[in-house]
């Protein structure tokens, strides 16, 4: 079961979280705080598997992204990798091309794709097709439902 | 999408405008591909001149950001109390700023109720902002829980699955106990239900393994389990994927009720590794069938041992992972690291399972000879897992000679890996193929490796060696080659049981005495060697020295002095041991009594500071004196043998890595060394030694070792558990001497204390509490030398790196030479992740610590207290009670402050008095001490009556205002 995503760019800021234990906040910032000062401070061929407290950290890096799993000692940590690259793929296929910015102003989106390929920190939905059929999904209903929508400050 | 891209364009953008530097430095505007060209309105172009036209610091922009958000926060705040309702679109609006803000990092504190209003809203996009809002922002146990059930509940009766699939994400992401009894009817149904939509099936499996893992009684039994296992053959591939995760979890609880799961599941196993990668069109990836659902049934698989009685489903799992194992050895149908990461991720699980069985000896040598293979890959992953997995495979009788002919390989990669994490995994492999017919070579490697060996993972790979070569010695004097090796290479990594173990090997087994006592005799003429080398030359040559005496080169006086020309450079705590060496060697060397006796005196005085070694070097004094040699002969006599019990170093490898024991199989579990009933007990030997490691209580003798290691890492072991910010109590230790001092998120500082007249020791234990090691870590004393001539403080110096986890202690000295006020600190800098960290810690070295409490009647009391009645002598204070007035905690208080508390001289027994005297080296400063409170004003008067007046006030000021 994976216990957390983390999404942070090589200036350590972070992108996205999506946690699947209930932690306190003070606690999911130490530990983001730990974890990327851990793995900024690692070399590009290193290993991308470490351990960490009781739990394995999988991460990878996608330009200037950092994508980082935490997993539980039993999970295979070849296929939590596979999970980033899906999602990355995900991402790239809903946006075309991602970038940081897509994920920093199109958050709510980067979630909703999440949540369709993990709940609980289980993969739900390995189909790229599927995945990319439900957002569809979404997309049209919000536009049917809300076709006044013109955004004015 | 571009609803919210608008929002971006105008409302985000403004929010970025003042922070856009800040924005735009952590940009880069890398794209995570680096195909297409800007595809989005947000021309960086625009953004680039607005960047370059703004020259602030980074902390303008910080503050600018903050100023901004700070801001919009406002304005969000009066939107939502404002007068005017506000629409769902409005609404929608600000909650999502909301999220905005926090996620860039600031905290939000409302916004949860309009959040909550969302979710009933009919218009999709609103909901999903409101849900979002609640999946990210609201934690488990808040009282809104309460309020969203309803909405979840209509949603989840929705006629469309995307309204569905919203209510059961967000049950799935909260997970409470709240929701599990909300929903624990709804959401078995979904899940087998005959007309429930495939993807809303998927995201039900998944939600009730979230809420069975917060509320396990949430499954229904009876006829349930078989619908439930029933899926695995379900027709869609996501159905099963998501709900073979669920079986998981269900059966760990109940293996028994789920058994019927293992042949459908071998079946389906069968189904997809026999598949060609176009059977199953987008659940296959990078040319892999279906990787996750693979490897969940072979997850699912190792929860039975064995597997399956049945020998039809046995035969069939048997050729599954055959066929596996054959794939791996196919060349790649893709040069892309997913597939080569898919299909191994495939192989690794098999080859779990296959580890886990343990039966299939054919089996076991091919795994093995597959992970062999990646040993010399060129990705780093694969070489980090292969390595991981052989330790497995090095357990088993069947396959741990396999292990072994990689031996040479895996030495290689100790040796030459990049990635110390890797190294690590090579060192637990050596560990763990390491037998009697490989010991010697396999040790010898890794005391090779061990001189440029890094730091994390010195201690780790002493403890290692030390296990091995007890375990493996069948020559003892290999066992004492290579231990004394260890002290010398890595003498700083080498812990108390180490040492302490090979003293107890050398004790015990008498054929290895002489040769021991040759070599440590021989280290010990190396112009530099290590204090761990001077403590076991110490003891050893202490006990055995007789038996390389003969040697004119070794006679009785060279010993001496060669150990003696050690003394001064060495701790006090060895210092201490090489004493009692001295006075074994009286016993054993007649002879030399003279030169022994002449040290002893030297060291009987008041040129030794400290007191231990100056009580001990008085009293091996006079016993060597006045006791007749009969006398000595019995009290000195050799050390009676130690009990046999599980070697003490192997119990510290376990406890430093929980979880995670490194595998050295115990086939022969039988100790090698004999079992001795030698309960011989001389009650002063035993203080000898006992003593001797007990200095202070700060270490302690070699038959608690265990004891003592527990509490060092309880120490840290408490940290992951409670770990806040900052704590500094030097306050408290007004009233106590030992405990944490200060806490931060790096480091914890403890102390433990000890005060003898106008002495004290101090040991102060510094644990690193991160991941990482502290490099140039400096402890320096800030004492002034003007406050030096009052309070003299001597600091011993600590290695300049702390290890991730570990504790090191260092040891201060303190003599009390006349009254002072301040207290010394220490101001500890050290590196963590490259960046300059600093800690200022007050030592609780308070003037009260060298009170000796006196006990009086009443009558000399007040005699005292009337002669202490002039202007200087008095000091008096008067001051609010700090909580409501709790004078049996007053009591505890001065109990620990160092007087005596007198009972029965106050005539009302409300007040509190007490004696003590003040030692410092030139003079005793006598000192009374009244405390009255007065329960109406919830106040305290305070009066201090002492012979000096420095110390009187300074008294007064340790205690106003601590009661």
């Amino acid at each position: 079961m994976m216990l957390f995503m983390l999404l942070f760019s090589r200036q350590g800021k972070l992108r996205l979280q999506k946690w699947y234990v209930a932690h306190p906040d003070k606690l999911k910032k130490k530990i983001t705080r730990e974890l990327i000062t851990t793995i900024l401070a690692r070399k590009p061929k290193m290993c991308s598997f470490l351990e960490w407290k009781d739990c394995k950290i999988v991460y990878k890096r996608y330009a200037s992204l950092y994508f980082c799993c935490a997993v539980e000692q039993n999970d295979n940590e070849l296929l939590t990798l596979e999970i980033i690259h899906r999602y990355v793929e995900l991402l790239d296929k809903y946006f075309g091309s991602v970038c940081e910015l897509d994920i920093i102003f199109n958050f709510e989106k980067a979630y909703f794709i999440l949540d369709e390929l993990l709940i609980g920190g289980e993969i739900q939905e390995t189909s790229k097709k599927n995945v990319l059929k439900a957002i569809a999904a979404q997309d049209v209903l919000q536009e049917v439902s809300t076709p006044e929508d013109n955004y004015e400050l | 999408m571009d609803n919210f891209r608008s929002l971006q364009n105008e409302n985000i953008k403004k929010i970025i405008k003042r922070k856009l530097p800040a924005v735009f430095q952590v940009c880069h505007w890398n794209r995570l591909k680096t195909k297409g060209s800007q595809k989005h309105g947000t021309s960086s172009g625009r953004w680039d001149e607005r960047a370059s036209g703004l020259h602030f610091g980074y902390q303008k922009f910080k503050e600018a950001e903050i100023k901004r958000i700070n801001k919009e926060l406002a304005n969000i705040r009066s939107k939502f109390k404002g007068d005017k309702t506000l629409d769902g679109y409005q609404k929608k609006k600000y909650v999502c700023k909301l999220l905005f803000i926090f996620l860039l990092g600031h905290d939000i504190d409302f916004g949860h109720m309009e959040a909550v209003n969302l979710l009933s809203s009919n218009k999709y996009s609103e909901k999903q902002i409101g849900y979002l809002f609640i999946s990210v922002l609201v934690n488990t146990n808040s009282d809104l829980i309460k309020l969203i059930i309803q909405s979840i509940k209509n949603d989840l009766q929705s006629r469309n699955p995307i309204h569905v699939n919203l209510a059961l994400q967000c049950i799935a992401n909260i997970g409470s106990r709240d929701m599990a009894e909300a929903f624990s009817n709804e959401i078995p149904k979904l899940l087998v239900s005959g007309d429930t939509m495939d993807v809303v099936k998927q995201s039900a499996a998944l939600c009730l393994l979230r809420l069975f893992r917060t509320c396990p009684e949430i499954i229904p039994g009876g006829e349930w389990t078989s619908r439930i296992i029933h899926l695995l053959n379900d027709q869609h591939m996501g159905v099963v994927t998501a709900a073979t995760s669920l079986i998981d979890a269900l059966v760990k609880k109940n293996p028994e009720e789920y058994k019927g799961c293992v042949s459908l599941a071998v079946s389906r196993l069968s189904r997809i590794v026999t598949a060609s990668y176009t059977d199953l069109q987008d659940y296959t990836y990078y040319f892999v069938p279906a990787p996750w659902l693979s490897v969940k049934l072979l997850r699912l698989l190792q929860n039975y041992n064995p597997v399956t009685e049945d020998p039809g489903v046995r035969g069939r799992l048997n050729e599954c992972l055959e066929t596996i194992l054959n794939k791996a050895q196919e060349p790649p149908k893709s040069k892309k690291v997913q597939h080569s990461n898919a299909k191994n991720a495939v192989l690794f699980e098999a080859i779990n399972l296959i580890i886990h069985s343990d039966s299939e000896p054919g089996l076991l040598v091919r795994a093995c000879n597959q992970l062999g293979q990646f040993l010399s890959n060129r990705e780093t992953n694969l070489r980090y897992l292969a390595l991981e997995s052989m330790c497995h495979l090095a357990t088993s009788e069947f396959s741990h000679e396999a292990v072994k002919k990689h031996q040479e390989v895996v030495i290689l990669s100790m040796k030459m890996e990049k990635d110390v994490s890797v190294r690590q995994q090579a060192v637990d492999l050596l560990y763990a193929m390491c037998d009697r017919s490989n010991a010697e070579e396999i040790v010898q490697e890794m005391l090779n490796y061990l001189e440029t060996a890094d730091y994390s993972i010195r201690e780790e790979m002493v403890l290692k060696v030390a296990i091995l070569a007890e375990k493996y010695a069948t020559d003892y004097t290999w066992y004492v080659d290579v231990i004394l090796n260890l002290i010398r290479i890595a003498g700083d990594y080498v812990s108390e049981e180490v040492w302490y173990r090979v003293i107890q090997i050398v004790i015990n087994r008498d054929e290895v005495q002489g040769y021991a006592a040759k070599t440590v005799f021989e280290a010990l003429q190396a112009p530099a060697c290590h204090e761990n080398m001077v403590k076991v030359g110490g003891y050893i040559l202490g006990e055995f020295g007789n038996l390389i005496a003969g040697d004119s080169r070794s006679a009785p006086i060279v010993q001496f002095k060669l150990l003696h020309s050690k003394y001064h450079l060495c701790s006090s705590m060895t210092r201490a041991l090489l004493l009692s060496t001295y006075i074994k060697f009286i016993n054993l060397f007649p002879e030399i009594r003279s030169n022994i006796q002449d040290v002893f005196r030297q060291h009987s005085n008041l040129r030794s500071a400290d007191a231990e070694l100056q009580q001990r070097a008085s009293e091996y004094l006079q016993l060597s004196i006045v006791a007749s040699t009969d006398v000595l002969a019995t009290v000195l006599e050799e050390m009676p043998s130690f009990p046999e019990r599980e070697s003490s170093i192997l119990a510290v490898l376990k406890k430093k890595k929980p979880g995670r024991v490194p595998e050295n199989e115990i086939r022969e579990s039988k100790s090698p060394l004999p079992t001795q009933n030698n309960t011989q007990v001389n009650n002063h030997k035993s203080n000898n030694v006992s003593s001797n490691a007990d200095l202070l209580g700060l270490s302690t003798p070699p038959s608690n070792v265990n004891s003592n290691q527990g509490t060092l890492i309880d120490v840290l072991g408490d940290i992951y558990s409670n770990g806040n910010a900052a704590v500094h109590n030097a306050k408290k230790f007004i009233f106590k001497n030992n405990g944490v001092l200060f806490e931060n998120d790096l480091i914890q500082i403890g102390v433990k204390s000890e005060y003898r007249q106008n002495l004290g020791r101090l040991g102060l234990f510094y644990g690193n509490k991160t991941q990482t090691v502290l490099q140039n870590f400096t402890p320096v004393l800030i004492w002034s030398a003007e406050n030096a001539l009052k309070l003299n403080v001597q600091i011993k110096p600590v290695e300049p790196t702390l290890e991730a986890g570990a504790q090191i202690q260092q040891m201060l000295t303190a003599e009390c030479i006349e009254d002072y006020s301040d207290t010394p600190s220490i101001d500890i800098s050290f590196r963590y992740n490259g960046v300059q960290q600093k800690v200022n810690v007050k030592l609780p070295l308070t003037l009260n610590k060298f009170f000796e409490p006196t006990e009086m009647n009443g009558e000399s009391f007040f005699s005292r207290w009337k002669n202490l009645g002039g202007e200087q002598q008095r000091a008096q204070r008067v001051f609010k009670a700090q909580q409501p007035l709790d004078l049996p905690a007053a009591r505890n208080k001065l109990l620990g402050f160092g007087m005596q508390l007198l009972d029965g001289i106050d005539p009302n027994p409300d007040n509190m008095v007490c004696a003590g005297i003040i030692h410092t080296q030139g003079q005793q400063v006598g000192c009374l001490l009244r405390l009255e409170p007065n329960r109406q004003a919830q106040m305290f008067r305070l009066t201090i009556r002492s012979s000096k007046e420095s110390v009187t006030s300074e008294v007064a000021e340790l205690l106003v205002d601590q009661f």
